[in-house]
């Protein structure tokens, strides 16, 4: 028997084990799914939680309802993973040796590595809303908050799901508005790109939303620290951007295990080739998802277009045939932007975010680079296919490569 | 597709004058760019130069905060040696991309 190791069961790492169980023999394979937590978290949601728009109970199931029949879940941390051996350890002392490793283990937002960012304010005037956590406290503080400056910072890329922080910034309009006391809350959007965004067409558009909702842009801002006392954000040239409540989207960083392990670069992301998704350590090692060092987004769509290609090439691999699927860099995602609109985005590594449509059987097509009413409720919808199509491996009627169809280029 | 000619040598750039094809860059050329953006270069800023340019033809992502991993300069010194915004003018005298955010 075979064995086909999967470390992380988050977005990718559910979707590979049912995608694998599905063109496995189980006479020849077994497939185990290593994870430390048993709560899955729908993550696109952790952005309305701030809001009241969504609580915590609206986007949680247990980790066991997406994956298949026939593949080993085992709820545990791991202590290192040895290449070179074929073999991960876990901290419960127990050792998986196997033929074929899947790393799926993500990314983390790392607040430790800005000075001051989580001293005394942090969860009192500083919040993040990637983590659960952070999310709720900050729900909690919205509730009772009187005004004042809200400053919403990108610490740097890459960071998961990149337009998350400019959807808050909408979101953030939209709710102060509703509640009467916009004209309390002066909004600044700091971030370290030269605009809302750095692709062109993108940036364009969305900077000159940010104008008509009348939120600040501060661009090229690398903060350096967090002065706690007089309630300010420094960066390293100098400047100053006073605060009464930080939003923060701290550093992204991989899995500790990874670094320790020696399998990642600087930041604990896994070296592989942005194409075949194959580990640069090991031939018999792939790698998915955010845990990756690609230079594409930190976000499920990218996970769920990788997957089919990673499919296809562990097949190939299996069957000492060459690599032949490669990845291009197919992302695509709703940007919220508040009052009950939306904007789609499609691009890959080569081609950015265009204007014109994006086909969808039944319920599309929809506008793309255009705020509409359809895109806000692609984005409401997109939770129902996450948890019942996406996850369990099932196709959608998308195409994997980024396709020009409907694509406006000039 | 526009060009401009550096040091003699006409290379491809893109509307923002960033390079498109980074095989046509020399120091020579960065020194003239470097002009453009009021800086005088020294072997820091080659130093890190070099590294921006390995980590791009390796096809890794370039953030700021790798340069606190160059093993050559911090941040702070990127940003007294590229006043302002050190990645984009240091990419730009570099000849490589300007870095796009993983959006």
């Amino acid at each position: 028997m075979k064995k086909l190791l999967i470390l992380g069961a988050g977005t990718a790492g559910s979707i590979m084990s049912n995608k694998m169980r599905k063109c496995l023999s189980k006479n020849e394979w077994s497939i185990t799914v290593v994870e430390r937590e048993m709560k899955h978290y729908y993550q696109p949601g952790f952005l309305f939680i701030p809001f009241g728009y969504y609580r915590k109970k609206d986007i949680v199931k247990p980790e066991s309802k997406f994956i298949p029949k026939g593949v080993d879940l085992v709820n545990a941390e791991i202590e290192n993973i040895d290449s070179a051996q074929n073999r991960v350890t876990l901290k419960n002392g127990t050792s998986i040796i196997y033929d074929i490793l899947i790393i799926a283990t993500g990314t983390r937002i790392s607040p430790e590595d800005t000075p001051g960012l989580k001293g005394e304010l942090w969860q009192k005037s500083i919040f993040d809303f990637y983590t659960i956590e952070g999310a709720e406290a900050l729900a909690k503080y919205f509730k009772t908050w009187q005004g004042g400056n809200l400053v919403i910072n990108i610490a740097d890329n890459p960071i998961k799901c990149p337009v998350a922080p400019l959807e808050f910034a909408f979101y953030s309009d939209e709710f102060f508005s509703a509640k009467g006391m916009r004209d309390k809350v002066n909004i600044t959007y700091v971030t370290p790109l030269s605009g809302a965004f750095t692709k062109p067409k993108a940036s364009k558009m969305l900077g000159s939303l940010l104008e008509q909702k009348n939120i600040n842009l501060v661009s090229d801002f690398f903060i350096g620290e967090v002065d706690n006392t007089n309630k300010k954000i420094l960066d390293f040239g100098g400047r100053e951007v006073p605060f009464d409540c930080l939003v923060t989207i701290p550093l992204h960083v991989g899995d500790t295990v990874i670094s320790k392990s020696g399998l990642g670069d600087e930041f604990g992301f896994v070296k592989a080739d942005k194409q075949t998704l194959q580990s640069v350590i090991s031939k018999n090692v792939f790698v998915i998802g955010d845990a990756g060092n690609y230079p594409s987004s930190k976000a499920g769509s990218v996970a769920h277009f990788q997957a089919d290609i990673l499919v296809h090439n562990i097949l190939s691999f299996i069957n000492d045939k060459p690599l032949t699927a490669t990845f291009d860099g197919h992302s695509n995602c709703y940007i919220e932007t508040g009052h009950g609109k939306g904007i789609l985005i499609d691009f890959n590594y080569t081609t950015e975010p265009l204007p014109g449509v994006y086909p969808m059987p039944l319920v599309g097509p929809f506008a793309l680079l255009k705020e509409t009413r359809l895109n806000h409720l692609g984005k409401l919808l997109f939770k129902w296919i996450y948890w019942n199509i996406l996850l369990k491996g099932r196709r959608l009627p998308v195409t994997d490569y980024m396709s020009m169809t409907g694509k406006i280029q000039n | 597709m526009a060009q401009k000619t550096y040091a003699g040598i006409t290379v491809d750039v893109n509307e923002e004058g960033y390079f498109t094809n980074p095989a046509q860059w020399t120091k020579e050329i960065a020194v003239e760019i470097a002009k453009e953006e009021g800086l005088v270069l020294t072997g820091q800023h080659f130093a890190i130069m070099d590294f921006l340019r390995n980590k791009f033809i390796g096809g890794e992502a370039l953030s700021i905060r790798s340069i606190n991993h160059s093993g050559v300069l911090d941040v702070k010194t990127f940003y007294q040696l590229f006043p302002g915004a050190p990645l984009k003018k240091a990419t730009k005298i570099a000849g490589i991309p300007k870095p796009v955010s993983c959006i």
